[in-house]
């Protein structure tokens, strides 16, 4: 048996806290309460906000208890339901942009795709439901892990001369990605692979999937490996339909 | 300047919606707008027809500012519509004598029933390629004949006329009062139970058998030709094409030949197989009914079997049991366990119909043990789908020499992955789900444009259709073929219960 672990013993007290104040609470006063010093509680304030158990007011910097908990039970998304809520969206994609798409969901730092859609070309393909993407490696298992703050797993899999395999390159990767909102994969999995993906918002923001689209490195991106503008375009756009589309009320499908 | 979009009317039991299609068959542009759901009596059913062509006259309106578009960009304006719903309109002001009565309407059930044991009433399948019963026009529109004073004397004046949803819309596009076309397309007249399905005229013997006067029908004429020109914001346009909401997936589908088959999977569902220009008459419990014609050429026909309970089962699942937040979390539910467990659920909820037409059974949870757990029940409920499906196809394969070779489907059950599967395994043969979902849409979309040469042959409009997913069978043999012995006894539980029972009918009937 593993001993109880501190950090999250104090993580627990610090969400009691929250939940039994009047109202949002400055940092010395939960660093006081609970007996730790500033330092240790921000970091646990930060992680706790990172997962969106915590959230900071962004006037007066006091913090509160996040929108992520109280989705906790229900799971992040049920996938069948992610699937049924994108499919009318992800159909239009594929042949908007004549690739291939796929929506997954987060599995520890990777992507489970719980949907997948071929590419219009009437040529024999298989869809991958089920299969498991490497989330360090492929454009839709990038978007999961920034906007998740998941532990990474320790050894990054090489898997072409491309793939991120150092912890500082994947961080500085992900930090971009949060800021511009969506990842591109540059034959990081396969080398003559590309994918385009956006993270899928549901309530209270939390990004409980990602869909994209992946194909040929010269269709997807320019020479210099940058999304062409307009499949870009398309696989934002159908992002945010399905991130409307997911937070609607589940008891109208 | 080459007009650039088809347009779509589909016109269906909850909703009205108009739709633009490019040249590539993708959709552009939808607006929709739901209509009120009046329900005088229990068991009964209507729509003001008003409201509905309010409704079309908006979401064309809006469908074209949404893209910029007016009367030239269109090529042709196509409709799909809600089958077996009536309407009976002044020839000289447009206005319908009373409310439609919608295809769900039971109002007719005990009529139906004296009209059975009636002289002639045998001949009727043969002529008409249905079975006698409440769900066709011709019983609803004797009733509003009789039930509406002053209304048949009107109608052999030629005061009055009659319609489907298409024969009303068609007439209001092409100017109502002011020279609207009294016409029909003959995929609709023949869910009326008027029309020879050979001859495709109205029938003398059906006429008689349902005292209907001919001066009140429209002309029957191809799915495929133009009735007239748009008024107002569509002058000009041609209205070139009408089908029935399943006829028109069918051609949505691009099921043009024989043997092309698709199933659309929804509250209840709808299997069609084309069959050619061969009629086929079923001996199976199957309905012949016409495909789609294009004008002057010979009529292509189907065979149908329709479902009754299937998303519905899915949707009882849900409020009834509770056992679950969401449809789509049956498949999750499903997913916990690796079998049925033994378990049936046999949906007859208000008795079993295609291929069996048992109005007496009722439904069965079959094959009960402690062992059985809710995802057990989840599997059961979505593999009734599929063995319901698989019946109406073996009836298709008794009936007919032309085998699937895949099947196509839409429908909201379609996101359901294991349910798919399901489907492939036991019917043992591919599953293949089109890239646009809106088949019904799309194939009044693609008639329409046919018909004016916006496309020019069937076989471009097939390039059209590409796969957005494929399911193929994974069953072996053996165990598919003694799972579905096991689901014919659960089937056979179900029979004569009410007959054994008494009034349980009155009580589904009441609630
Ligand atoms: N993932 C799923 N698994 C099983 N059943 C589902 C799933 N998603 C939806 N359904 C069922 O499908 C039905 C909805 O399908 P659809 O939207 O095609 O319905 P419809 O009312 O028949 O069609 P329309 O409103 O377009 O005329 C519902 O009965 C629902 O229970």
């Amino acid at each position: 048996m593993p001993g109880s672990i501190q950090s999250i013993e104090r993580a627990a007290a610090i969400l009691r806290l929250l939940a039994a104040a009047p109202g949002p609470l400055r940092l010395t006063e939960i660093s006081s309460s609970v007996q730790l010093s500033r330092g240790t509680a921000h970091g646990i304030l930060r992680t706790l906000n990172d997962v969106g158990f915590v959230d900071q007011d962004r006037v007066t910097g006091k913090y509160l208890l996040g929108a992520g908990l109280a989705a906790l039970g229900g799971g992040l998304v049920d996938p069948n339901e992610l699937r049924a809520r994108s499919m009318n969206w992800a159909d239009p994609l594929a042949a908007r942009t004549g690739e291939a798409v796929r929506v997954v969901v987060p599995e520890g730092g990777d992507a489970r795709v719980v949907h997948y859609v071929f590419r219009p070309d009437h040529s024999a393909q298989k869809a991958d439901v089920g299969a498991v993407l490497p989330g360090h490696a492929t454009a839709l298992g990038k978007v999961l892990l920034a906007f998740h703050p998941v532990a990474v797993q320790d050894v990054l899999t090489f898997y072409t001369a491309r793939t991120l395999i150092t912890r500082s390159a994947l961080t500085a990767e992900l930090t971009r990605i949060r800021r511009q909102g969506w990842a591109v994969e540059r034959g990081e999995h396969q080398m003559d692979m590309a994918g385009i993906a956006a993270p899928l918002t549901g309530l209270g923001g939390l990004v409980v999937g990602a869909i994209g689209i992946h194909g040929a490195v010269d269709r997807l991106l320019d020479p210099a490996g940058v999304p062409r503008p307009r499949l870009l375009a398309l696989v934002q756009e159908c992002a945010r339909a399905v991130g409307r589309e997911l937070t609607t009320l589940r008891t109208q499908v | 300047m080459k007009p650039r979009f088809v347009m779509a009317i589909d016109q269906g039991t909850t909703s009205t919606r108009s739709i633009l299609f490019d040249h590539g068959g993708q959709l552009v542009a939808v607006a929709q707008l739901e209509h009120h759901q009046y329900f005088p009596k229990p068991g009964w059913l209507e729509h003001d027809a008003e409201e509905i062509w309010r409704n079309v006259d908006k979401v064309v309106n809006r469908v074209l500012g949404d893209v910029g578009a007016t009367a030239t960009d269109i090529a042709a304006v196509g409709i799909a519509n809600q089958r077996e719903t009536i309407v009976i309109w002044e020839r000289k002001t447009g206005k319908p004598v009373r409310r439609a009565i919608v295809w769900q309407d039971t109002r007719t059930d005990a009529m139906v029933e004296e009209m059975l044991r009636a002289p002639g009433a045998e001949q009727i399948p043969q002529l008409s390629g249905l079975p006698l019963s409440s769900y066709f026009s011709a019983p609803k529109l004797r009733w509003m004949l009789d039930e509406t004073p002053g209304l048949r004397e009107r109608a052999q004046r030629g005061e009055v006329l009659f319609g489907t949803m298409e024969s009303w819309l068609i007439w209001n596009l092409t100017g109502g009062p002011d020279g609207g076309a009294h016409v029909t397309d003959v995929t609709n007249a023949s869910r009326t139970m008027l029309m020879n399905i050979r001859t495709l005229e109205w029938d003398s013997h059906l006429l008689d058998f349902f005292g209907i006067p001919e001066a009140i029908l429209p002309e029957i004429r191809g799915s495929l030709e133009t009735y007239g020109t748009g008024r107002g914001p569509l002058q000009g346009v041609p209205i070139a094409a009408a089908l029935g909401d399943q006829q028109a997936a069918l051609f949505g589908q691009t099921c043009f030949s024989a043997g092309e088959a698709k199933c659309t999977y929804g509250t209840g569902s709808f299997l069609l197989l084309n069959t050619g220009t061969e009629l086929v008459a079923s001996t199976h419990g199957l309905l012949t009914t016409v495909a789609y014609q294009i004008a002057g050429e010979p009529a292509h026909y189907a065979l149908e079997g329709s479902i009754a309970i299937t998303g519905s089962l899915v949707q009882w699942f849900r409020d009834g049991l509770g056992l679950i937040g969401s449809a789509a979390e049956i498949e999750t539910l499903a997913r916990t366990v690796d079998d049925n467990g033994g378990c049936y659920i046999v949906p007859a909820f208000y008795g079993l119909f295609a291929p069996h037409w048992r109005p007496e059974a009722r439904g069965v949870i079959a094959g009960l043990t402690s062992y059985i757990t809710k995802g057990h029940l989840a599997r059961a409920v979505l593999e009734s789908t599929g063995w319901q499906t698989r019946e109406v196809l073996d009836a298709m394969n008794a009936d007919s020499s032309l085998r699937l070779k895949a099947l196509k489907v839409d429908g909201g059950m379609t996101s359901d992955n294991l349910l798919m599967q399901f489907v492939a395994d036991v019917l043992d043969v591919p599953v293949v789900r089109p890239m646009v979902a809106e088949t019904v849409s799309l194939g009044a979309g693609y008639a329409a444009g046919l018909a004016v040469g916006y496309w020019s042959d069937l076989e471009g409009l097939r390039r059209n259709w590409h796969l957005a997913a494929e399911w193929l069978p994974e069953m072996d043999e053996e165990r598919r073929e003694s799972e579905f012995r096991n689901w014919t006894y659960a089937v056979q539980l179900t029979l004569d219960w009410t007959s054994k029972v008494g009034n349980a009918t009155t009580r589904v009937k009441s609630r």
